[in-house]
């Protein structure tokens, strides 16, 4: 470790001497690294919520040319681990089909596919897990299909979903650091970087879990709310 | 036909997998009649009841409603059914479920103006006012803005049948709308279905309160193993039934006697 060379002697157990000012001097290029790393949470967060409805829609279709096709993409992007999801999508892409994506948009586009993945298996299971006497309430009174979801089934789900929901986001807002591997310049190529650069491993890197913590925990506590939103009105 | 019936079933039968359940039903439901349907738990009550407003598809047989078919011909002669045609079949034959099945997350007021907004489309304000009223006709004019973990089982079917009231059905289905409440609370939803009665409303009410059905209705049917077994006057049916089923199973209910 790096580290090592400012730890001379003393005895096997203490800690180098931290050297934070270094990287607080230098801040402002891990905060600006922010901002690539929090668009791409925003746009896969966004297509997991959306594209994941529609999928798990497609999972618990009574067609099977719809939910087969709807599994398969689901079983494989859960089933691999994302960052090999990644490669595919910046290397193998523009081997196959001739198209080279810009290194962000692999990115952006590999997470979302992946959080849409999971948000579906969410989705399905909330969906699932509405009382078949809802469905039989809102179709006796006449409704169809589609409006039956949206006003009632969906919102009853949506409450019981909201966990799952915040445990994938956080999630993803942590996976985003693998677009690293592709020169994505977000908060975690940037430590790299200066780390390697500074030799301030665990200094860079104790700021960038800072850092990571104070954008992921706010929309923790906002899921919070809304949680105890639902849970008084009754549902 | 006579112009009176409003619902008229024809040859119905109903199959799960290998086990028929409903046998070629015939019935005709005439404007006003307030039916009771007995039988023993599983002869086929709610699922005649569920296929009369095709919550369950029939798996032969037509059904007519105001004396029009509902449903398609097809030529190996099923029944092929639109979804846009059992939606409206649907809002004209409202239903009442034995676990009232409200929607948790919406008030007692909003629970029945949803389908006066969304499927009859009413305006809002309308439906509010119409909500209140029937609301008031259950006597639940107070308890407009609880949700129904808020209600009693009582209150909360007293809901539900404002609910399918304020949809105005021709036909107004209950399936043993009082079996999971508890003794103390069935007589004030049965009070509510009997008040209902002088408004003159078709209604169909499968139920095991044998005493509510001789004064509530002004037929009674016997559901015997998917087929309808007696039909007839509350008078005859429960008092002098001809068949020998229908008084084994009447005799179940006066057994103990105080
Ligand atoms: N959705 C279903 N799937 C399979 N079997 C069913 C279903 N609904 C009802 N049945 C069967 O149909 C028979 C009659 O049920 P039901 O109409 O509920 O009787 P009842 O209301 O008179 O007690 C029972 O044997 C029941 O198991
Ligand atoms: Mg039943």
């Amino acid at each position: 470790m790096a580290g090592g060379a400012r730890a001379p002697g003393g005895h096997a157990m203490s800690l180098p001497e931290l050297q934070f000012g270094e990287v607080f001097a230098n801040i402002d290029l891990l905060l600006k690294a922010c901002g690539l790393t929090l668009a791409l949470w925003a746009i896969a967060l966004a297509a997991g919520l959306g594209g994941g409805l529609l999928l798990g829609l497609a999972r618990i279709a009574q067609r099977r040319w719809i939910a087969w096709p709807a599994r398969a993409f689901v079983e494989t992007f859960r089933n691999t681990p994302v960052l090999v999801q990644l490669i595919w999508f910046y290397y193998a892409l523009p081997v196959v089909t001739g198209i080279q994506l810009p290194a962000f948009a692999a990115a952006a586009l590999a997470l979302s596919l992946n959080a849409c993945a999971y948000c579906a298996e969410i989705y399905r299971g909330g969906i699932q897990a509405v009382p078949t006497g809802q469905w039989e309430a809102g179709r006796a009174l006449g409704m169809g299909r589609l409006r039956l979801l949206r006003r009632i089934v969906l919102p009853l789900a949506v409450r019981r979903m909201v966990p799952a929901f915040t445990n994938r986001a956080v999630e993803l807002a942590k996976n985003t650091s693998v677009a690293s591997i592709v020169t994505v310049h977000e908060l975690m190529y940037t430590a790299r970087l200066f780390s390697s650069q500074n030799y301030l491993p665990l200094e860079t890197f104790t700021v960038v879990a800072v850092i990571y913590f104070v954008l992921i925990y706010p929309f923790t506590l906002a899921s919070y709310a809304l949680e105890r939103r639902f849970a008084a009105s009754g549902a | 036909m006579s112009e009176d019936v409003v619902l008229r079933v024809a040859d119905l039968h109903k199959s799960f997998g290998p086990n028929e359940v409903l046998k070629g039903i015939d019935l005709e439901v005439r404007r006003g009649e307030r039916i009771a349907i007995l039988g023993s738990s599983g002869s086929g009550k709610s699922t005649l009841l569920r296929c009369l407003n095709v919550l369950e598809m029939p798996s032969k047989g037509r059904l007519f409603l105001d004396g029009a078919a509902i449903g398609t011909q097809r030529p190996d002669g099923g029944t092929r059914y639109r979804e846009a045609e059992l939606n409206a079949l649907r809002a004209r034959v409202g239903m009442v479920f034995q676990q009232f099945n409200l929607f948790p997350h919406m008030t007692a007021l909003e629970n029945v103006m949803e389908g006066q907004v969304s499927v009859l489309s009413r305006k809002k304000a309308e439906a509010r006012a119409l909500a209140l009223k029937h609301l008031a006709q259950v006597g639940l004019a107070d308890k407009a803005d609880a949700y129904p973990a808020r209600l009693s089982g009582g209150q909360q079917q007293r809901v539900a049948i404002a609910r399918a009231l304020a949809m105005d059905p021709e036909v107004l289905l209950f399936d043993e709308p009082t079996s999971s409440l508890d003794p103390e609370l069935v007589g004030e939803v049965l009070g509510v279905i009997r008040d209902l009665s002088e408004s003159g409303r078709t209604m169909l009410l499968v139920t095991h309160e044998l005493g509510f059905a001789y004064h509530f209705a002004t037929r009674v049917l016997f559901l015997h193993e998917g087929a309808i077994l007696e039909d007839g006057p509350p008078e005859q049916v429960l008092k002098s039934p001809r068949e020998e089923r229908t008084r084994r199973f009447l005799d179940r209910f006066t057994a103990f006697r105080i």
